[in-house]
């Protein structure tokens, strides 16, 4: 029996309407998800921008022999409450590094301390009324603004929120992934290589292959109690240490980086290896002349994300105590630091409201170094992509 | 000796397919003399039993149905099945005087001597001047820059793409068209100088312009090397082969010279095959 156009259409048109009807869903899905990101980078700005931007006072410093005994001496009375408490604190140690200083006298831009920076920033704070007005006069002169904040990205932590910068925590990431990379990425390609390349499929390498895939979805503070047991218990690496941490950390990494290695191996076509082979190269000789060089972009860029992913990591350095209040900047791999997310998570716990905008000018730092390394992948990945 | 009587080796007589020879002067030293060659894919044999001498500066065609194993048999000659993990062969496949499946017997030096083209044009994705000079420099064979200029200059010309490539060889060798690059895999394979050339359907993915030029190059390579060749096609295996080899379900069933074996062919399943008959 034959059907006319219209019993199809009559049919078809249902079968188009749930098609449309799927279409919104998935729509509406992806717009949901879009909104959620909005929202959390609006928020984010918002109240991370202000961290960038810092209240100073110009103030006359008077470097007397008082002033080296209290400190509170060399500004004038009246600015003591604006000020700093670590500026002043430092000015006796400036006048016991250089001597000349005693007797003279100078005009310069000060830190304000952190309720001041909030009154200005339209934040809460505990100042009265007399002090906000007294506040407003010399914003009006010109003797106290906002200007960029230096001190945010050229020194580590504080205990006061004006001097608190994130410097410290930025070294000791750099340091830790110098150690997460210098040590999972030469194992977990090697290891890959071995997997794809080297190994009969029996048994023994499908287990081992069942593991690392577990291994990659093993909570990662797990990896920090293995890192405190193994390396700081039984090895003896230092508590706190980029090397610790790192070493930690590229446990972490190296499932990521060994399956990423794996699929860049697996996607070099075979006829390229008969071609090695064809011409007498020796397995090793196929692998790192014809094999590794066609696959080199993907590894970069799985390693780069599982980097990414190390770098984002807290739970694990809690543990092995990279979570710690670190105010110099670290100058060795063994000495106690800090990484961005740990200070970020350091400074969420703060009761001061000048720390809100620190913890958000963080997350934003830490946004836009893994942004930066996540389109660098992507640009490897272009630049290097060949094809057959 | 007589033009129709069979050459029969030395030491033994292999059940089915002597060559006949066309003529005196086509009596030919052997090259690889395979006896009881056998091959399992896992539980699956794919080779049975196969007795063959391959001789010395001759074109030989491998000709058969899909599946027949002739392909298999070409990668015994230079062990390529090893890649392949459940292979598992049997009987002796000789050249030289030397077992090529024995265990002392090195796989790289193996290759170095039985080179292979394939049937996909698969240069390497580097230059192509590197994808001649590539191997040789592997294999010790040139030391200095000048030696190596001149390799890959005679290799090219031995595959008759020198003129077409000479101003380019930096570019990519995957630039080239797919006729250009399967003569590029020839020169490849010819650069280290071995004593075989397999062919596994080096033409099958090519144009028929691009494919005479192949058999054109195959007819002038037989001078310097032996050439074993996998085809599809039953007029390329009588217009570029000297000896062919019929396979079927992983047995031969006729091996002779091509004319006569064209002309006259001994056994039933042979004329069927050759006649358009199944395949």
């Amino acid at each position: 029996m034959s059907h006319s156009f219209d019993d199809i259409s009559q049919q078809l048109k249902r079968r188009h309407r749930k098609s449309a009807r799927l279409k919104w869903i998935s729509m509406g899905a992806l717009g949901l998800a879009g909104l959620f990101l909005l929202l959390f980078f609006a928020d984010m700005l918002n109240k991370g921008l202000p961290a960038f931007q810092q209240a100073y006072v110009n103030t006359e410093i008077n470097y007397t022999e008082e002033a080296a005994r209290d400190a509170r001496q060399a500004i004038p009375d009246d600015l003591v409450a604006i000020v700093s408490r670590t500026e002043i604190r430092s000015i006796p140690l400036q006048m016991r590094n250089n001597e000349n200083l005693l007797g003279t006298s100078e005009q310069r831009w000060l830190l304000v301390n952190g309720e001041v920076d909030q009154y200005l920033k339209g934040n809460r704070n505990s100042l009265s009324e007399e002090e906000r007005t007294a506040i407003d006069e010399r914003v009006e002169s010109g003797q106290v603004e906002l200007a960029f904040n230096r001190t945010f990205f050229t020194e580590g932590d504080s205990k006061t929120s004006e001097r608190a910068g994130i410097l410290a925590a930025v070294v000791g990431t750099v340091m830790t992934m110098i150690v997460t990379l210098a040590i999972s990425f030469p194992i977990g390609v090697m290891t890959a290589v071995y997997l794809e390349e080297f190994a009969p499929d029996n048994r023994i390498t499908q287990a081992i292959e069942i593991n690392i895939n577990n291994l990659a979805a093993i909570p990662s503070i797990l990896f920090g109690l293995l890192g405190l047991a193994i390396f700081i218990n039984f090895f003896g690496v230092p508590r706190s240490s980029p090397l610790a941490g790192g070493m930690t950390l590229a446990l972490m990494t190296l499932p990521v980086i060994i399956i990423s290695t794996r699929a860049a191996l697996r996607s070099v076509p075979d006829s390229i290896r008969h071609a090695a082979f064809g011409v007498g190269c020796s397995r090793w000789q196929v692998v790192r002349d014809h094999v590794l060089p066609l696959a080199m972009p993907g590894i970069m860029t799985g390693s780069i994300i599982g980097l990414a992913q190390a770098m984002g990591e807290t739970a694990p350095l809690i543990i092995v105590g990279m979570v710690a209040f670190i105010p110099d900047v670290g100058a060795s791999f063994t000495e106690a630091a800090t990484v961005m997310p740990a200070q970020i998570f350091t400074w969420a716990g703060e009761p001061e409201a000048a720390f809100v905008e620190k913890t958000a000018g963080g997350i934003l730092v830490l946004l836009a170094v893994l942004i930066s390394l996540n389109a660098f992948a992507v640009l490897l990945r272009k630049k290097f992509e060949r094809r057959w | 000796m007589n033009s129709q009587a069979p050459i029969m080796s030395e030491q033994d007589t292999p059940s089915v397919g002597q060559p006949y020879t066309r003529n005196e002067q086509a009596c030919h030293d052997l090259s690889i003399r395979v006896r009881d060659l056998s091959l399992w894919y896992g539980k699956n044999q794919a080779l049975k039993n196969l007795n063959i001498d391959l001789f010395q500066k001759n074109v030989t065609a491998l000709i058969g149905p899909s599946g027949c194993g002739k392909s298999t048999f070409l990668r015994c000659l230079n062990r390529m099945n090893d890649l392949i993990p459940s292979v598992r062969t049997e009987g002796l496949v000789e050249m030289d005087g030397h077992d090529v499946n024995a265990v002392k017997m090195d796989e790289v030096a193996l290759r170095r001597r039985v080179g292979m083209v394939f049937q996909k044009p698969n240069p390497f994705p580097k230059s192509i001047f590197e994808n001649v000079a590539y191997a040789p420099r592997m294999h010790d064979m040139v030391s200095r820059k000048a030696e190596q200029d001149e390799l890959v200059e005679k290799a090219l010309r031995d595959a008759g793409l020198w003129e077409e490539v000479k101003d380019k060889l930096q570019e990519p060798g995957t630039s080239l068209s797919g006729g250009q690059q399967q003569r590029l895999c020839i020169a490849r394979a010819i650069a280290v100088q071995p004593d075989v050339i397999l062919m596994d359907e080096p033409t099958s993915a090519l144009d028929p312009i691009s494919t005479a030029t192949i058999e054109d190059l195959m007819d002038r390579l037989k001078e310097k090397f032996t050439i074993v060749t996998v085809t599809h096609n039953m007029q390329q295996a009588a217009r570029v082969a000297d000896y062919t080899a019929f396979f079927h379900l992983g047995e031969i069933i006729e091996y002779n010279d091509t004319k006569v074996m064209f002309s006259t062919p001994a056994k039933k399943k042979t004329e069927d095959y050759i006649s358009g008959r199944y395949g």
